[in-house]
């Protein structure tokens, strides 16, 4: 019963908000996350590891940069998914904000480590190819520096959570933050366009055909979504495990104001 | 193959870095679920 009453609101939720509050009950959404979580862990394996065995040892090299264009098949998922997951947690945090839906605060605070981590990587591998491309590990390109800001972004999500003694506070006040960042993902997408930058634009777009080749596009297609898989598992085990850790702190109380 | 000095850090930071948070979370969620079945046992008694 507990587990019930410490997550779900106690106000009735907006009518369009039902249908997400059916999986506000916990014990439905561990069961779910159970059962999900094998199945996307292992195809986000399998994918990235058929991408990443396709991009270093069959993918050709390029005629400019040789096989440091490799380096793509990494930094350009960790790119996207830093990007795609910072817009995940600013959805989460307006769900929390609107319909106040108590998993929406826990997945926000379990995917902005995650979006912090993937941007990592999206830096120190962009560094690693930067340095024998431009001759720099670092510049102040505006694609470089605008994705240093998403970086911060997240930290500062992360920290902010947990800044307030009462987490409730700290969801609000990391969703507010968290919304705000969001003027920086244009930022970032357009920069190569806006500004003159030593990054190059866009190989791969909605709006037209890849400029890439053929050989090259298809190992990039296959560890990026394999790597969205593995972001998606990583953030499920790490709800899966908040959940469990707020009905413990929510059964200590009890037990507390029972004693 | 050419550059192989910056190609194995790239691939070792982007399989490093997911390894250390699939560490992290399966350790979590072992340790709720078991911290969670003792007091749901407690409970229950």
């Amino acid at each position: 019963m507990l587990f019930v009453v410490d997550a779900v609101s106690p106000t009735a939720p907006p009518r369009g908000a039902r249908g997400l509050h059916r999986f506000a009950n916990p014990g439905r959404f561990l069961r779910l996350a159970g059962r999900v979580l094998p199945w996307v862990s292992a195809i986000g394996i399998l994918l990235a590891a058929s991408g990443i065995y396709w991009g270093l040892f069959i993918a050709p090299a390029d005629w400019q940069q040789g096989d440091a264009v490799r380096i793509m098949y990494v930094h350009v998922p960790a790119a996207w998914l830093a990007s795609a997951g910072y817009l995940s947690l600013a959805l989460a945090s307006a769900v929390s904000l609107v319909w106040r839906h108590p998993l929406a605060d826990l997945a926000a605070v379990e995917i902005a480590p995650v979006g912090a981590g993937f941007t990592a990587i999206c830096l120190i591998t962009g560094s690693l190819w930067g340095k024998p491309m431009w001759g720099a590990y670092w510049v102040w390109d505006a694609r470089l520096t605008s994705v240093l800001v998403l970086f911060f972004l997240y930290l500062g999500h992360i920290a902010l959570t947990r800044a307030f003694d009462s987490p409730e506070r700290g969801y609000r006040a990391g969703a507010i933050l968290a919304l705000v960042g969001v003027v920086n993902l244009p930022i970032i997408k357009f920069s190569v366009d806006w500004w003159n930058t030593l990054h190059q634009p866009a190989s791969i777009t909605l709006s037209g055909a890849p400029t890439m080749y053929v050989g090259m596009l298809w190992p990039l297609l296959l560890t990026a979504l394999g790597a969205s898989f593995i972001f998606a598992a990583l953030v499920l085990a790490r709800l899966s495990a908040a959940v469990m850790e707020r009905r413990i702190r929510a059964l200590l109380a009890a037990r507390a104001e029972a004693a | 193959m050419t550059h192989l000095a910056f190609i194995i850090p790239s691939y070792a930071v982007a399989l490093v870095i997911p390894a250390l948070f699939a560490l992290d979370a399966w350790r979590r969620v072992r340790a709720a679920r078991a911290r969670l079945a003792a007091l749901e046992a407690g409970r229950r008694r």
